[in-house]
């Protein structure tokens, strides 16, 4: 491996990789602080828009917000890079195998947040955890919580709103993994599975390197993940903070109050549908809620919809159907719809 | 001359299609008498164990899962 970091057991490399990180973490704090006076600057001075202009506030928004949201997405993506080289598919196959129900499904919803996942991969990892034991329920009890209780919109919701509106999305992601799956469980659909999954033997698990990691390379990892996850998702990111700052600078005040406020009823079973077929990553869809959120729209209603875009998506459905039956689809689909909406209601009551 | 059987296993995703032209950038460099073979089929992939793709099997050995390396890192994996 070409690593330019010094091996372990190497002390003065060490010190010298600590410096050059904290170094590193120094430069991005002190960039990252000086960018809302920098954004305030370019859209009033430079550009030379009026403070209380709708162009001046949606231009300011939208040069603060972008670099701001893609400087936390490469710190959050690294530190998770870092976290999951702790945890392989393997190892959390071999945590799940054989679990009662229950307990099967709440560890696989907290091992969903974990394990390395990535829904192109959904297909085979379905069928190398049921064809070695892992229970239907449980299997969806990862299957929901992996792309649902999303890292990256964790740490954004975090950094966006604090800690409460995190703790809230992570606590009824897992919530709604761990029911889902326990009642996909329960229903018995292993009929509504391709039947030839079951008759697949899975083959022994791969090995991995042998050789733990050493931290040079969980942080080769984590680079390798910045570089593949921004890379990815960085228009995403620009096109969501773009619709973010129309809403802020156009939408007038407690606009959304009316159609997304909490008096409205229905506004959370329409935000669930117009949810689950649209598909964006997280990073995009937090400056949009974000947003919404500003001008009055409830946090139930807001928070259904970012669940259903990220948490129920149409490419992931069509990558499924290559293992499940349309009904065990139909049924998947549901029950999380069902799930997304209950949380959404009791947000707007409780809040 | 060495010869490997080198598989890229994943059901066609971008990751993919870059995975099997690294390594088949790196054999040539390498100098070897090889063959690429793209494995799609789920069933085939689940049958070697392999959970997470893209997965690289040289001769029969998986030595990459889930993870695109550059052709110069592929060599390691195919000497």
């Amino acid at each position: 491996m070409k690593i330019q970091v010094p091996g372990r057991g190497c002390p003065r490399g060490k010190v010298l990789y600590a410096l050059a990180a904290l170094l590193g973490a120094a430069a991005w704090w002190l960039v990252y602080r000086s960018l809302e006076p920098f954004g305030q600057w370019l859209a009033f001075r430079a550009l030379g828009l009026g403070r209380g202009t709708r162009a001046g506030s949606a231009v300011a928004f939208f040069v603060f917000e972008a670099p701001k949201v893609l400087m936390l997405l490469a710190v959050v993506v690294f530190g998770v890079g870092i976290v999951r080289s702790f945890f392989t598919p393997e190892r959390t196959r071999a945590i799940l195998a054989g679990r009662r129900e229950s307990v099967g499904n709440v560890l696989a919803a907290l091992l969903g947040v974990v394990t390395p996942f990535c829904s192109c991969s959904a297909v085979p990892l379905f069928i190398g955890f049921v064809t070695t034991g892992v229970p239907l329920g449980v299997t969806f009890s990862f299957l929901i919580s992996a792309p649902m209780v999303n890292e990256i919109a964790l740490v954004l919701l975090f950094g966006l709103f604090g800690w409460k509106v995190a703790a809230l999305y992570a606590g009824t992601g897992l919530v709604i993994a761990v029911v889902a799956g326990w009642i996909i469980g329960r229903l018995k659909l292993e009929r509504w599975v391709e039947p030839w999954v079951y008759a697949t033997a899975g083959g022994p698990p791969a090995a991995r390197a042998d050789a733990p990691l050493t931290w040079g390379e969980r942080a080769e990892l984590g680079r390798e993940a910045v570089r593949d996850i921004v890379g990815k998702v960085w228009p995403y990111v620009l096109v969501g903070i773009a619709v973010g700052a129309a809403i802020h600078g156009y939408v007038p005040q407690d606009f959304m109050a009316a159609i997304m406020g909490r008096g409205a009823w229905w506004s959370v079973p329409l935000a669930v549908l117009i949810g689950v077929p649209m598909y964006s990553n997280a990073a995009g869809i937090i400056p949009i809620v974000q947003a919404l959120l500003e001008k009055g729209a409830a946090l139930g209603t807001v928070l259904a919809f970012m669940m259903s875009v990220i948490g129920l998506s149409l490419p992931e459905t069509i990558i499924l159907r290559k293992v499940l039956t349309v009904p065990l689809i139909a049924t998947f689909v549901g029950i999380v719809a069902a799930g997304i909406l209950v949380v959404g209601y009791v947000f707007n009551l409780v809040l | 001359m060495a010869s490997r059987l080198i598989e890229v296993l994943g059901s066609g995703c971008a990751k993919c299609e870059m995975l099997a032209k690294h390594a088949e950038q790196a054999a040539q460099e390498l100098g070897l008498d090889y063959a690429v073979i793209k494995v799609k089929d789920p069933a085939a992939i689940a049958r070697r164990g392999v959970l997470q793709t893209p997965a690289l099997v040289v001769d029969g050995q998986v030595k990459l899962q889930g993870r695109v390396l550059t052709a110069e890192r592929l060599k390691d994996l195919l000497r």
